[in-house]
């Protein structure tokens, strides 16, 4: 980036880009924050109403136990996808007949539909047609996604884990591939455990795809909302009822759109707020 | 050298793998035999539940609806996206750090704060139920996308080469679309690949901004549960067809995937 010419007539190159998002991002947003600040009757008839439905969402308590469990779920799911993503890199074989077809095996679950994702694991765990929930049953267990809230959270990380592994799996796997043999050779003469090949010559390497890996999985995991619908629906009760679902039903399905406008926007920024905490301290550490 | 297949790549494509051939297990039964119990291996394999769905109109136009928009839209983000790509790659300019990170956020938007004004949006300008809005929407996430997978590609082109064309005599349109866009192929590939899955898979927004005339095939899907009841071989069926776009076009561009994997952004 350092020897780019300076000129500003640039600008004309990222015209379209900007006309494009202008269009699809910022009137929309302009409009949900407009939205967040009225109380609105009819389009001729609105009043000013300052933060007051920001103030009303943040004390109510199915925002707040939804943003728990959408925390909840987050954590749970970056916890077991980027390791599992790692070691399934570490394995994928780099070359041979097999190769390609791993990988296209890999990258399957990243493109279907995601309502497809969810109708897959319904019928794959229902405990009638099911499979899984077949062979669980069959095994003596009380197991029933749509009735208990363990069992529904269990299909749901399973679920979730199929879909998106397989993203920090490719991820790393162009990391690993660009490490050059010398590095390993290096590291054979003198001795090193494969733990510490991994930590000391791998790791270090992997670094900026992994931070890319996290911040996809971060905010992907965030918004996550045609999975969980089609499979639990949000329920048991509310047990899974997570942050885009509660505001679809608030805008769509109540039409309030005060709330669900001030709801919006402090989603958004929080969802930007915990990629820039997460990138900057990655990045302070780095400097350090 | 380092890395061979073993038992836990093994596992893991198992377990990716399972849930896939019950899908297809039940496409290929019919619901009586699914509700009469367990069949790990179809006895009476029947290709019904597919005969269905390429004779209902409601699906066969679902399916072309959805790869109208999902084609249009990765037409728009990659035609939009290449010169500001190339720009950001090539050129310093006022803002342009700032510009290139906030085109990024737009990323991290969720699609569900994004319904109701888009509705409206299109509505008023009269484009709601068509294939054109929901293209539109959807470059919400993928023109970012584009331009940042993009960016990396050229970025690793040496600039000599654009030296080399000046010096040649090459006015910039010339060498941008003769002899820069051939160079980067491979990336142009994977950018397409990302906008077509990323637009492929996509629900939320596809539903809410189409009615009946330009309704997407996931669409159809969820509508056909609750209006039919338990139809499972035919969702099953649905759902087995919509993967096929997704594996013809990872199988196309496996070896690109893997190159450009290896040297781009992404």
């Amino acid at each position: 980036m350092a020897d780019r010419r300076p000129d500003n007539r640039a600008w004309l190159g990222v015209l379209p880009v900007l006309l494009v998002v202008a269009f699809s991002a910022v009137v929309p947003l302009m409009t949900v924050v407009n939205y967040s600040l009225q109380d609105i009757f009819d389009p001729h008839n609105r009043l000013f109403v300052g933060f007051d439905w920001y103030r009303d969402i943040l004390r109510d308590p199915r925002f707040v136990s939804a943003l728990l469990r959408q925390l909840a779920f987050s954590a749970a799911v970056l916890a077991i996808e980027v390791p599992l993503g790692i070691l399934v890199a570490r394995s994928l074989p780099t070359e041979g007949r097999l190769a390609p077809l791993f990988l296209v095996i890999v990258a399957v679950p990243l493109l279907i539909p995601w309502n497809v994702v969810g109708t897959i694991w319904q019928i794959f765990a229902r405990p009638d047609i099911g499979l899984l929930g077949a062979t669980v049953a069959w095994l003596g267990l009380d197991f029933n996604y749509t009735s208990s809230v363990v069992d529904a959270w269990i299909t749901l990380l399973l679920m979730d884990v199929w879909h998106w592994t397989s993203l920090v799996a490719l991820l790393a796997y162009a990391g690993l591939a660009s490490i050059q043999a010398p590095y390993y050779q290096a590291a054979e003469i003198d001795g090193a455990s494969r733990w510490q090949v991994f930590r000391h010559v791998e790791l270090p390497r992997l670094k900026s795809v992994l931070i890319i890996a996290v911040l996809l999985r971060l905010m992907d995991s965030f918004m996550i909302y045609t999975e969980p619908f089609v499979l639990t629906g949000g329920g048991p009760g509310n047990a899974t009822t997570f942050l885009s679902q509660y505001l679809t039903s608030m805008a769509v399905g109540q039409f309030d759109l005060g709330p669900a406008a001030a709801f919006s926007v402090l989603y958004f920024l929080l969802i930007l707020l915990m990629c820039w905490l997460f990138y900057t301290s990655v990045m302070r550490e780095d400097r350090s | 050298m380092r890395r061979r297949g073993h038992w836990l790549l093994y596992a893991y494509c198992a377990y990716l793998l399972l849930p896939l051939y019950w899908l297809l297990n039940m496409a290929l039964r019919r619901n009586q035999d699914i509700a009469a119990g367990l069949e790990v291996i179809p006895a009476n394999a029947t290709l019904a539940n597919f005969a269905e769905i390429f004779n209902n109109p409601v699906w066969y136009e679902g399916f072309g609806n959805s790869l109208t928009y999902v084609s249009l839209n990765t037409l728009i983000s990659v035609v939009v996206a290449l010169p500001a790509a190339y720009t950001f790659s090539r050129y310093r300019f006022v803002g342009d750090k700032h510009l290139f990170f906030w085109l990024l956020t737009n990323r991290m938007a969720p699609p569900a704060v994004f319904l109701l004004p888009f509705f409206q949006l299109y509505s008023a300008i009269g484009l709601f139920d068509t294939p054109l809005a929901v293209a539109l929407a959807h470059c919400l996430f993928t023109v970012p996308l584009a331009v940042w997978i993009l960016e990396g590609f050229m970025s690793s082109v040496p600039k000599s080469l654009d030296e080399m064309a000046r010096i040649d005599g090459h006015r910039l349109p010339y060498f941008f679309l003769r002899i820069f866009l051939p160079t980067i192929r491979g990336g142009i590939g994977v950018t397409v690949f990302f906008c077509f899955m990323f637009s492929w898979v996509e629900l939320l927004l596809a539903r809410t901004l189409t009615a009946s005339s330009a309704k997407p095939i996931v669409v159809v899907m969820t509508r056909t549960v609750s209006a039919s009841g338990l139809d499972w071989g035919v969702l099953a069926a649905a759902g087995v067809l919509t993967i096929v776009p997704g594996v013809a076009v990872v199988w196309f561009v496996r070896k690109h995937l893997v190159k450009g994997f290896a040297m781009g952004r992404v």
